[in-house]
This record gives C-alpha cells, sequence and structure tokens, in this order.
C-alpha cells in the first residue's frame, strides 16, 4: 500500500525541508521505494537541501503542464538507487498547480513509490491546499517557541477539519540545555498544549547546516544522534515500535517524567 | 537579585510563561470566541436565565476549557439565596 505523507508547519523556518528531505532519505536507507515531491513553487529548495540541484531537467509545473512525462521530472538521488526527487519549478507561481493536480500526480506515483512525501510551503494558502490535498497522513513539524506552537496548533485544526488527521507531530531543535534551564518548553509542555500525537523529537544541531551545506542529509551519517533522531521517524512511519528515550531531549528529570506519562496516554 | 528558591521555581522561567501564554492564546484561536465576545455571551445568559430565576450576577463565571483538542464551554452561575419565610399559621 503507498502512501503519501505532506509534511507542513504553518510557520516557515521550522525545518520542514530539512526533515522531508531526511525522513525521505531515511525511508528509502530502510529500503522502501521513495519520491519526495517540493510543493514550494516558486521557491525550491529541496533540490539543494537533497543536493540534487544539479540534476534537474523538469520540474512539478511542466508535469502539469504537459512538457514532460512524469517520470521525466523524477530524479534518483545520488546515494539512494530507491530515492527520487520531483522538483518544484522556480520561475513560476503556486496558482501553476492546482490539489487536482496533485491529487492526479500522486495518484499515479502510488504505482511505482511506497512513500510519497511532500515538503509543503508554509501558510496556508494555495501552496499548502495543493500540499496536502493528496495526503493520507500530514506530519506536522513545530519548534519549542510561542509561534511556531501556535501555527501548528492552527494547522491540526484545518487537518481535522479537512478529515485528513489525525496529524502527527515532529518538535524539532529543541535544545536540552535550555528545556533543563526552564527557558525552552519541554516535550511534555509541547504536547499537553497541541493535544496531538508525537513522531520524532529531534535536537537542535549545528551539524545539520553543516549537511544541508553539502546537500547530503544527516540521516544517513550512522554516528550523528540528530540523524538516529531522524532515522528513528522514518521507522515509526514505517510501522516500527521505536521508543523515546531521555537522549531524544525531552530535558531534565521533570520533562522526561511527565513525557512518559503524557506518551503513554496519548490516546487515552 | 533572585532568590535562591525563585531560581529553581519553574514558574519564574520564561518556558512556563510561554507555556501558560500559549495556553490562553490557544482557546481563543480554537474557539473563534474573542475575549470581547465572552462578556457580551456572558451577558445574554444571564439575562436569559434571569427571567426564570434569580441569578447572582456578579459570581457569574464563563470559560473555554480544553479536554484533549476538544473544547467546551463552562458557565457556573450561581442562584441568589432565597430567605423563605416561614408560612404563616
Amino acid at each position: 500500500m503507498s502512501r503519501v505523507i505532506t509534511v507542513t508547519s504553518g510557520k516557515g523556518g521550522v525545518g520542514k525541508t530539512t526533515a522531508t528531505a531526511n525522513i525521505g532519505a531515511a525511508l528509502a536507507a530502510l529500503g522502501h521505494k521513495v519520491v519526495c515531491i517540493d510543493a514550494d513553487i516558486g521557491l525550491r529548495n529541496l533540490d539543494v537541501v537533497m543536493g540534487l540541484e544539479n540534476r534537474i531537467v523538469y520540474d512539478l509545473v511542466d508535469v502539469v503542464e504537459g512538457r514532460c512525462k512524469l517520470r521525466q521530472a523524477l530524479i534518483r538521488d545520488k546515494r539512494l538507487e530507491d530515492l527520487y526527487l520531483i522538483p518544484a519549478a522556480q520561475t513560476r507561481d503556486k496558482n501553476a498547480v492546482s490539489p487536482k493536480d496533485m491529487v492526479r500526480i500522486c495518484d499515479e506515483l502510488r504505482k511505482d513509490f511506497d512513500f510519497i512525501i511532500i515538503d509543503s510551503p508554509a501558510g496556508i494558502e494555495r501552496g499548502f491546499k495543493n500540499a496536502i490535498a493528496p495526503a493520507d497522513e500530514i506530519i506536522i513539524i513545530t519548534n519549542p517557541e510561542v509561534s511556531a506552537v501556535r501555527d501548528a496548533d492552527r494547522i491540526i485544526g484545518i487537518v481535522e477539519a479537512e478529515q485528513k488527521g489525525p496529524a502527527k507531530l515532529v518538535i524539532n531543535r529543541i535544545n536540552m540545555d535550555m528545556v533543563e534551564r526552564g527557558d525552552m518548553l519541554a516535550v511534555a509542555d509541547v504536547l499537553e498544549l497541541l493535544a496531538v500525537e508525537l513522531i520524532g523529537i529531534v535536537p537542535d544541531d549545528q551539524a545539520v547546516i553543516v549537511s544541508t551545506n553539502r546537500g547530503s542529509p544527516i540521516a544517513l551519517e550512522k554516528k550523528s544522534k540528530t540523524g538516529e533522531a531522524l532515522r528513528d521517524i522514518a521507522k515509526r512511519l514505517a510501522g516500527q515500535e521505536v521508543a523515546f528515550t531521555s537522549a531524544d531531549g525531552a530535558g531534565g528529570l521533570f520533562g522526561r517524567l511527565s513525557k512518559m506519562i503524557r506518551v503513554g496516554s496519548k490516546h487515552a | 537579585m533572585r532568590s535562591l528558591a525563585s531560581l529553581f521555581s519553574p514558574r519564574n522561567r520564561s518556558a512556563q510563561t510561554a507555556k501558560e501564554r500559549l495556553r490562553l492564546v490557544l482557546i481563543h484561536d480554537r474557539s473563534s470566541l474573542p475575549p470581547g465576545v465572552m462578556e457580551t455571551l456572558r451577558d445574554e445568559l444571564i439575562e436569559v436565565i434571569s427571567r426564570h430565576v434569580d441569578v447572582d450576577r456578579a459570581a457569574v463565571r464563563l470559560e473555554i476549557t480544553q479536554d484533549g483538542r476538544a473544547q467546551r464551554l463552562l458557565a457556573d452561575i450561581p442562584l441568589k439565596r432565597i430567605d423563605q419565610p416561614l408560612p404563616d399559621l
């Protein structure tokens, strides 16, 4: 069964594109056939984060407007043979694609791929609607910070109203030192506020910028803790039970205890 | 200077402030009920109920509570105590 998973956030700059590239790479490394679609028309970036910017010939808008076949717009990853990218157009705007186009393209991709991961643009306008239209599941990326959490809540509400829920949450860029000082929302705080299922906790790590500089997903770096956190998200998506541990950045004894309670009762 | 106790008290740290502020903001974001409309709603509720029974107006409380992602409008409407005299015999 093929699954279409859309990665979104409301607020910009929380790490959607990096998460998409890494979850896609991690799923492909697990042996699944994966295609990542950049739905941010006009502000294309998934290509550079995946390190595939030099291989682009056709893009999503070329497919929609019939200038090429869908398979001609599929770019194969350099490292993983089961990972592909469909890039966004850079010189067009988001109205060049409609939600119907996205559903049609994804239905065609379902025949060949296990996972279709869509990188949504920020905001709740056309580009976002395009990104969630074909989705079977939604992953929301947030940071432990007031504006990102507020926007995540708004998106969770929209996802529920569109009957695409329940959304799953990734808390990205958590800084354990700040959580332990009491100067950053803990995992338990964010879960209590948003009341949504957790699927990943990713630490704030400068190594992510280094890997993005190189165009090589950190999820493929075996020794990286951040890479492991991202690989764990892929495993959970693929149906494996991967427990959250204190090393995930719950932060502090109290944070850890309350997180365990929260995670344990999330379906209650 | 902060006392040692306040240094360890989570109440005074910015994460706690963030959480409390977010809790209130999310309640109103989700319900699309601005604080001003809550006041109107409260006044109108009192008016309707007062037609049938005496209400302690000053003590009426109306609030939105959260249960997971579901929201609930809770009204606490104390009734005025009526001292009923014994019937004449």
